[in-house]
């Protein structure tokens, strides 16, 4: 049984051009397995359909066609179950600000049905795993560095012993440092915890450093999935970003709205 | 996992719905009393009306009429709390952007709504028991054979349908992030006109009435008054006790469906995430 199954995945949106409304697809019928244990990453820019296939695994979206499947769990049938194996970081760090790191944690690990006695000494635990000073952790969200909040974020999802990791941007936005620590958990995580991890993102050398197998996300489309080695020879490209641009025909740091392919927020879905 | 470990799971999840609002009133005590003194201020101009209509010489029992809108205002506050934290479960959080998180975890959409239900009910208690506390001080009420416990019986009846009725507006911010939460004020206020909040329901025309019907707020004001200012018998109050259960039942059921319907469509449509 596959950690990740995807067959064929689609999901449509609707998004207004020149007054007019089209049909544009995030996920135009992807396809795609990770082993347990595996690290796979997803390359794309921004707009490609990275984060509407996390969100699909994560049972927040619900695709238009095709199936997902977490092991072996349906993520539209049995989103119940897949949600308890299921974590999640992304981008934004998104927190209630007000609220301090040992808050934000404590309710966000009773949801996953962590009572009071664990959390106590697990999320302190936790904090100082992730390199977050302790000293801070009574502090608002609001005032910590984006790198400490990211570091939160992280500790959020590890605190609840996830088998599937999504990795959504995860380090976008972090001073090199942070970055590294953040990406040096991980591979600790992976290597104690035997955790499945879908990487989305930009960053290539995220990727290489990171992941199993890459696969190139543009347009919806997963338009090659293998090991690093075999996507260069492949591409016959002496890096990552060569092989993107060989893949896809634009560089990754440009945006795919100027490719009528972004998706950004608050476009209407279809069914 | 057992079915026991994850009914289990399920309590720690409610206990987390309520520690988390606990953090946020913490957070933002100096709003909580800011809007505490709003209130109060609020309710007076509407408590001093019958010193008013007695002063403009009218003929009127000024203690009991002050008591009759006192109850009045104190519901209408009771159930503006009820409808502003449900309906918060989803504005708040986007706004906060904290939405995404919270609708992935493995924590039923019933026992989430409930969380929130049953700290609104503890916390919308609280204020307003306070809330009353502090507009006594400005009047004399008719209170000499109020019956508080049988009061705070029918209101915490009543809640039930309340917090059915708040999950049906929690669902308004998922389908219009911008104007969704106005709404869940707006029905609150329609609920309230058709079910007595300041006047008999019999002052209002015949259509408002066959609406007042339906209305859990038409049972809770009548019975709390009767309570509060005839000290009236469990037995007298049973014909508001009965509808309050009766549409609790059928409340909660009904605001839990409509929740998952607009769960369901803003996952499909890609709306959970929107902000604004």
């Amino acid at each position: 049984m596959y950690a990740v199954e995807v067959i064929d995945l689609e999901k449509w949106f609707v998004r207004r051009m020149g007054g007019k409304r089209h049909r544009v697809a995030a996920l135009a019928g992807v396809s795609l397995s990770v082993a347990q244990g595996e690290c796979v990453a997803v390359l794309g820019q921004n707009g490609s359909g990275k984060s509407t296939l996390v969100r699909a695994l994560s049972t927040l979206l619900l695709p238009d066609g095709g199936s997902a499947e977490v092991f072996g769990h349906d993520v539209v049938r049995d989103g119940g179950a897949v949600r308890r194996m299921v974590n999640r970081v992304s981008v934004e760090a998104s927190f209630f600000k007000r609220m301090s790191a040992v808050e934000n944690l404590s309710y966000a690990a009773r949801f996953y049905g962590l009572g009071p006695r664990r959390t106590r000494t697990e999320i302190p635990a936790i904090l100082e795993r992730v390199g977050f000073p302790l000293a801070r952790a009574s502090a608002p969200m609001e005032d910590l560095s984006r790198g400490m909040q990211q570091k939160v974020a992280l500790a959020r999802a590890l605190l609840t012993s996830p088998v599937l990791l999504l990795l959504d941007e995860p380090t976008t936005g972090l001073d090199p440092r942070s970055k590294r620590e953040v990406q040096a958990f991980i591979t600790e995580m992976r290597a104690e915890h035997d955790t499945t991890v879908l990487l989305c993102t930009h960053d290539m050398d995220e990727a290489q450093a990171l992941a199993n197998r890459v696969g190139i996300l543009h347009g919806g489309r997963l338009l090659a999935l293998s090991a690093t080695a075999e996507l260069l020879a492949r591409y016959g490209a002496t890096d990552l970003e060569e092989a993107f641009l060989s893949a896809t025909g634009v560089a990754i740091d440009e945006e795919a709205v100027s490719l009528g392919l972004g998706l950004g927020l608050g476009e209407e879905g279809t069914t | 996992m057992s079915s026991l470990a994850r009914a289990q799971g399920q309590l720690v999840g409610l206990a987390g719905v309520v520690e988390r609002n606990v953090y946020l009133i913490k957070r933002y005590g100096w709003w909580e009393l800011a809007f505490f003194l709003w209130t109060v201020a609020n309710t007076l101009t509407i408590v001093f009306i019958a010193k008013g209509v007695s002063a403009g010489g009218g003929h009127l029992n000024v203690e009991r009429e002050t008591t009759t809108l006192l109850i009045g205002a104190v519901i209408w506050s009771y159930l503006g709390i009820i409808f502003e934290i449900l309906t918060e479960t989803v504005a708040w959080e986007r706004w906060e952007g904290t939405i995404e998180y919270t609708f992935m975890a493995p924590l039923s959409r019933a026992v989430h709504l409930g969380g929130m239900g049953l700290f609104a009910v503890l916390y919308g208690v609280l204020r307003t028991a306070l809330l009353f506390a502090v507009i006594a001080l400005f009047f004399g009420l008719h209170l000499g054979e109020a019956d508080f416990g049988l009061a705070l019986a029918l209101l915490a009846v009543a809640s039930v349908s309340f917090v059915g009725l708040g999950m049906i507006t929690a669902v308004l911010p998922l389908i219009s992030p911008e104007k969704g939460a106005q709404l869940g004020f707006i029905a609150q206020g329609l609920l309230l006109v058709v079910s007595g909040v300041y006047y008999p329901v019999s002052v209002l025309p015949q259509w408002m009435q066959w609406i007042s019907v339906v209305s859990p707020a038409t049972y809770a004001l009548r019975g709390i008054r009767s309570a509060v200012l005839d000290g009236a018998s469990l037995s007298s109050a049973w014909g508001d006790l009965w509808p309050l259960a009766l549409l609790g039942v059928l409340t909660v059921p009904l605001g839990l469906a409509v929740f998952r319907t607009g769960e369901r469509y803003a996952k499909r449509h890609g709306k959970l995430k929107r902000s604004g």
